[in-house]
C-alpha cells in the first residue's frame, strides 16, 4: 500500500512543485544569492543595457582615443575612441545570446540523445556513447578551434561548435539518470497501463529529470561562457567590431601599458558574469539535487 | 583486467582515428587552396598547378588522408608551409616546453589543491568551506586570459616580480627559463586548483561519513591519525583520477595560457598554425595532444582501478 502511494506521488507531482525547502537551502547558502544577483543583473543590462547605452558601440572618435575613464567616458575609450563603456554593456548581450543559445542547443539534443541512448540501451545506446567518449576524448578548445578554422568564425558558428561540443556531456548525465529512473515502479506501471515509450519518456521520466538537467544547463552554462570568452580572445570567435568581451582583451592586450583600462573593464565583466553563473550552478546543484550525485 | 585493458587500448584506436578524420577534415576547407596559399595571390597558373601536383592536392582525397595518416604514424609528420622546415622537430621541442610549464603547475596546484580541499571537508558548510569553496569556484571557471593578464598586471608590471613576457627562445634549459615559467604555471593553476579542491572536499566528505572512521575515532586514535590512515587513504582515490586526466586537460587549457604570455609551447603553436594557415603544423599538433589527451585519460582510469580494488573491473 505504501509503496503505491510512493509510486502516485512521484509519477503525478513534478519534483518542482515542492519548492518551499528548495528555497530553505538557497537561503542557506549566501553564495547562491549571489551567483543568481549577478547573472540577473547581466541579464537586465542585456536586455535593457543597449537603450542605455551613451554611446554607440562602433562610433569611433579618434581625437579621444584611449582616453582614461572620466565623466563623459565612464570606463575610459579604446584605441579607436570608442566608448568602452557601451561597448560593455553592448557585449553583454553577444555573451548570453552567444553562451546562452550554444548550451540551449547542447542540452536540448543531449537530453534527446541521453533519453533515447538510455531507455532504449542495446547496440543504439552502445555506439551513441562510444560517438559521444570519441567526442569527449578531445580537448574542447582545440575541437573548437580546428572546426571553426574550417567553418571560417562567425557569431552563428561559435554557437553550432559550442552546442555540437557540450552535446557529450549533457547527453552522458541524462543517460545515468534515466537508466536510474527506468527501473523504477511508476515507469514500470505506466508500462503496465500501456502507455506508449513516447508517453513514458516525455511524460513519466523527463519530468524527474529536470532538476538534474536545469543542474547540468546552468554548468554547461558556465563552461559555454569560458569557451565563447577564450575563443573571441585568440580572435576564432566572433569577429571585429562586435563588442564581445574576450575579443576585446584580446585587442586590449597591446594597448596594456599605456592604458590598462581597455583591458581591465571587458575582463572584470568576464570574471563576474563567470564567477555569478559558477556560484548559480552550484547553489542549483544544493538546491535541486542535495542528494550529492556529482554531474562531474 | 587484461580483457579490459585490451577494450580500452582498441577504443583509444578508434578515438585516434575518428580524431583524425575531424582533424583531416576541418582542414580540407579552408577558404582558398593550399597551392595557393603557399605561393601568394600573383603566382601564376602553372606554379601553382605544378606546386599542387608536387603536394599531391590532385589525389583524391581518402588517398590523401591515408598518405598523411601513414606518414604520421611512421614519424613523417610533414613539412610546415611557413618555415618549410620539417613539422616534427617543432612539434616536438614544443612540446617538451609544454611538459616543463604543466609539470611545473602540476607541482603547484595538486599538494595545495588537496590540502584545501581536506581543510574544507573537515569544516563542511562552515566559513572556511564556504570561503575555499567559494574562491575554487571562481577561479574554475575564469579564463585564462583574464587570471593571467590580471596576475600580469599586478605581478610582473605592479611589483615587477617576474617577467610579463614569457617568449624565450624555444630551445632554453629548464634553469634559464625558470623566472618565465612561474607566472603561466600559477595561471594554469589557478584553473585546476579549483577541480583539486573540489573533488578532494567531496571524496572527503563521503570518507567521512563511513562507519570505519567513526569507529577509528571512537577508539581513541589521534584524529590526524583517524584522518591520514583511514581517511586520506580512501579520499584521494577521486583525485588521483583527477590529476591523471588534468595532465592532458592542462595542455589544452595551455592554448590560452600560452598565449597569453607568448610562452612557446604547443598550444602557441597551433594557434600561430591557425593564424598562418599552416596546415601540417596544425594537423600534427593537434594530434599529438588528442593522442596525450586520450592515453592520460585511460592513464586515470587504470590508476583508479588499481587504487581501487573494489571497482577492478571484472571478467
Amino acid at each position: 500500500m505504501e509503496d503505491g502511494k510512493n509510486m502516485i506521488r512521484q509519477a503525478g507531482v513534478s519534483p518542482f512543485s515542492k519548492l518551499q525547502p528548495v528555497f530553505r537551502r538557497l537561503l542557506r547558502y549566501p553564495m547562491t544569492l549571489i551567483g543568481f544577483a549577478i547573472v540577473f543583473f547581466f541579464i537586465f543590462i542585456a536586455v535593457f543595457g543597449p537603450t542605455m547605452a551613451p554611446y554607440q558601440y562602433t562610433e569611433q572618435n579618434l581625437p579621444n582615443k584611449l582616453q582614461p575613464p572620466s565623466e563623459e567616458y565612464v570606463f575610459g575609450t579604446d584605441q579607436f575612441g570608442r566608448d568602452i563603456f557601451s561597448r560593455v554593456i553592448v557585449g553583454s548581450r553577444d555573451v548570453l545570446m552567444v553562451a546562452g543559445s550554444g548550451t540551449a542547443m547542447a542540452v536540448f539534443f543531449g537530453m534527446l540523445l541521453g533519453l533515447i541512448s538510455g531507455y532504449r540501451g542495446g547496440w543504439f545506446d552502445e555506439v551513441i556513447m562510444r560517438l559521444m567518449d570519441v567526442i569527449l576524448s578531445i580537448p574542447p578548445l582545440l575541437l573548437a578551434m580546428v572546426i571553426l578554422f574550417s567553418l571560417g568564425p562567425s557569431r552563428l558558428n561559435v554557437i553550432i561548435v559550442v552546442g555540437f561540443l557540450y552535446i557529450p556531456m549533457v547527453a552522458r548525465v541524462v543517460r545515468s539518470v534515466v537508466l536510474d529512473l527506468k527501473t523504477r515502479q511508476f515507469v514500470e506501471a505506466a508500462r503496465l497501463r500501456g502507455e506508449g515509450s513516447f508517453y513514458i519518456l516525455f511524460r513519466e521520466i523527463l519530468p524527474n529529470i529536470m532538476p538534474h538537467l536545469a543542474v547540468e544547463a546552468s554548468m554547461r552554462f558556465s563552461y559555454s561562457i569560458f569557451l565563447v570568452a577564450s575563443l573571441g580572445f585568440l580572435g576564432l570567435g566572433v569577429q571585429p567590431p562586435s563588442p564581445d568581451w574576450g575579443l576585446m582583451v584580446g585587442e586590449a592586450r597591446t594597448w596594456f601599458y599605456q592604458a590598462r583600462w581597455v583591458l581591465f573593464f571587458p575582463a572584470g565583466a568576464i570574471a563576474l558574469l563567470v564567477v555569478g553563473v559558477g556560484f548559480m550552478s552550484d547553489g542549483l546543484r544544493r538546491m535541486l539535487l542535495p542528494g550529492g550525485v556529482s554531474n562531474e | 583486467m587484461y580483457r579490459y585493458l585490451l577494450r580500452r587500448f582498441a577504443f583509444i584506436l578508434l578515438t585516434l582515428f575518428l580524431a583524425s578524420l575531424i582533424i583531416f577534415t576541418a582542414t580540407q576547407f579552408l577558404p582558398g587552396d593550399v597551392a595557393q596559399i603557399i605561393l601568394g595571390q600573383f603566382a601564376t597558373e602553372t606554379a601553382v598547378e605544378n606546386l599542387r601536383e608536387e603536394l599531391g592536392l590532385n589525389r583524391p582525397l581518402h588517398i590523401q588522408y591515408l598518405n598523411w595518416a601513414g606518414g604520421f604514424i611512421r614519424g613523417d609528420w610533414g613539412t610546415s608551409l611557413v618555415s618549410r622546415t620539417p613539422v616534427r622537430p617543432i612539434v616536438l621541442e614544443r612540446l617538451g616546453n609544454s611538459a616543463m610549464l604543466a609539470v611545473m603547475a602540476l607541482l603547484i596546484y595538486v599538494p595545495l589543491g588537496i590540502v584545501l580541499g581536506v581543510i574544507a571537508a573537515l569544516k563542511r558548510d562552515k566559513l572556511p568551506d564556504q570561503l575555499i569553496s567559494g574562491v575554487s569556484m571562481a577561479f574554475v571557471g575564469l579564463p585564462e586570459f583574464v587570471s593571467g593578464l590580471l596576475l600580469i598586471a599586478f605581478l610582473a608590471i605592479g611589483l615587477t616580480w617576474f617577467p610579463a613576457n614569457s617568449s624565450i627562445n624555444p630551445d632554453t634549459t629548464f634553469r634559464e627559463a625558470f623566472p618565465y615559467l612561474v607566472l603561466p604555471a600559477i595561471t594554469v593553476s589557478l584553473t585546476g586548483l579549483g577541480y583539486i579542491t573540489r573533488m578532494t572536499r567531496s571524496g572527503t566528505i563521503d570518507v567521512l561519513r563511513m562507519d570505519y572512521v567513526r569507529a577509528a575515532d571512537l577508539k581513541g586514535l589521534p584524529a590526524w591519525q583517524v584522518l591520514i590512515r583511514h581517511v586520506l587513504r580512501n579520499s584521494l582515490l577521486p583525485t588521483v583520477t583527477v590529476v591523471a586526466m588534468g595532465i592532458g586537460w592542462l595542455l589544452g587549457g595551455l592554448i590560452v595560457t600560452e598565449t597569453v604570455y607568448g610562452y612557446p609551447g604547443l598550444g602557441r603553436l597551433i594557434v600561430y598554425g591557425i593564424q598562418r594557415q599552416d596546415l601540417p603544423l596544425i594537423q600534427a599538433s593537434s594530434m599529438i595532444i588528442v593522442a596525450i589527451y586520450t592515453f592520460s585519460n585511460l592513464a586515470a582510469d587504470v590508476l583508479y582501478g588499481l587504487l581501487n580494488p573494489r571497482i577492478r573491473v571484472g571478467e
